[in-house]
């Protein structure tokens, strides 16, 4: 008969990927890469995003970027071909990625040479928001065609993200999409949120938000 | 799958307190998990029968034990609690909107037995 013991635990899985990327933030912070992680709804448009991201700021930062997904590799390959670095991430069949993975894609992507890396995140609005990547901010992209009650839907996320990236506006006209309902219900949710409205496709929008971006990866790095 | 991942989380901790406690075979983990973490139990149990034979030989032949933490939620306005999941963010006492989760988004393990 074996002796089994008690031992209390008394720990936070939520605490304790919460430490790990606090870690890991000032780990990047160090070595001056800042760290971004975009998180959407499968279709809201953040590949479209980041490739014309890329495109605008290729001049001027060093950009890779981290596909999650659950499989495949079409991001990561839509990526390269604007000349940038990318990695596909396997998650494994799991919605979201934590602290640990976000460590191991790091690693073993190599970011020595590059000032921003973007983690494109699982396409989802629930668990990532739960998640603390250990990344320097957090943006979401919520498109036209998803809606504008979606900040009272899913409030974790929309209280999470540093700015909400409206995207598609050059679709508005055929939706019943409330601008000023939208901002309002992100407020409601996150006050201090940025809500920034683009069109990955025509690039109207782009300035502001390439700017913020500029603005954010050089106060990180000082 | 949300479970998935966590479990994952899981099975990495009670692994640590193991290394820590000189502690080679698991019989259970106990879990608190808080009514609206949004954590379904039963895909929780069934990631855990699939993942701990997969991934870990300490916690082979382990047992899941889930508590329920009930979800309560303050009022700012009128200084009174609730019931979460009846009423959500509205005050059933004043129908404030200034009301904040006080317990039940918790995730945590609270012990194990092993030897």
């Amino acid at each position: 008969m074996k002796e089994y013991k008690v031992i209390e635990v008394k720990r936070s899985i939520f605490e304790d990927n919460d430490k790990d990327a606090a870690k890991l933030r000032e780990e990047l912070k160090q070595q001056k890469i800042f760290l971004l992680n975009l998180m959407s709804s499968p279709g809201a448009g953040k590949t479209t995003l980041i490739k014309r991201t890329i495109t605008m700021l290729k001049e001027e930062l060093k950009i890779g970027v981290m596909e999650a997904d659950i499989d495949s590799d079409v991001d990561a390959q839509a990526i390269a071909d604007t000349g940038a670095r990318a990695i596909q991430i396997h998650t494994g069949g799991m919605c979201h990625l934590d602290a640990d993975m976000t460590r191991q894609g790091i690693k073993e992507f190599g970011v020595q040479d590059l000032d921003i890396v973007i983690l494109e995140n699982v396409g989802n609005l629930v668990c990532p928001a739960e998640f603390d990547t250990g990344s320097s901010k957090n943006v979401m992209i919520l498109s036209v065609p998803e809606g504008h009650d979606k900040p009272l839907k899913y409030p974790l996320m929309f209280s999470v993200c540093d700015v909400v990236l409206i995207n598609k506006t050059d679709v508005l006209t055929y939706f019943d999409f409330d601008v000023e309902k939208c901002k309002e219900y992100i407020h409601i949710r996150n006050p201090k949120a940025k809500v920034m409205f683009v069109s990955s496709k025509t690039g109207e929008g782009f300035d502001e938000w390439v700017d913020w971006l500029r603005k954010e990866t050089a106060d990180w790095v000082q | 799958m949300h479970e998935l991942g966590v479990v994952f989380h899981v099975i990495k901790m009670v692994e640590e307190v193991a290394a820590d406690n000189n502690l080679t075979e698991v019989e259970s983990v106990t879990l608190e998990i808080g009514e609206v973490s949004g954590i379904i139990e039963e895909y929780l149990q069934k990631c855990w029968n699939w993942a701990v034979v997969k991934k870990s030989d300490i916690l082979r032949n382990s047992k899941l034990i889930v508590e329920e933490i009930p979800a309560v939620t303050f009022c700012e306005e009128c200084a009174q609690t609730y019931e979460t999941v009846k009423y959500g963010k509205i005050c059933p006492y004043c129908e404030s909107q200034k009301t904040y989760l006080q317990q039940g988004n918790e995730f945590s393990i609270k012990e194990i037995s092993a030897c």
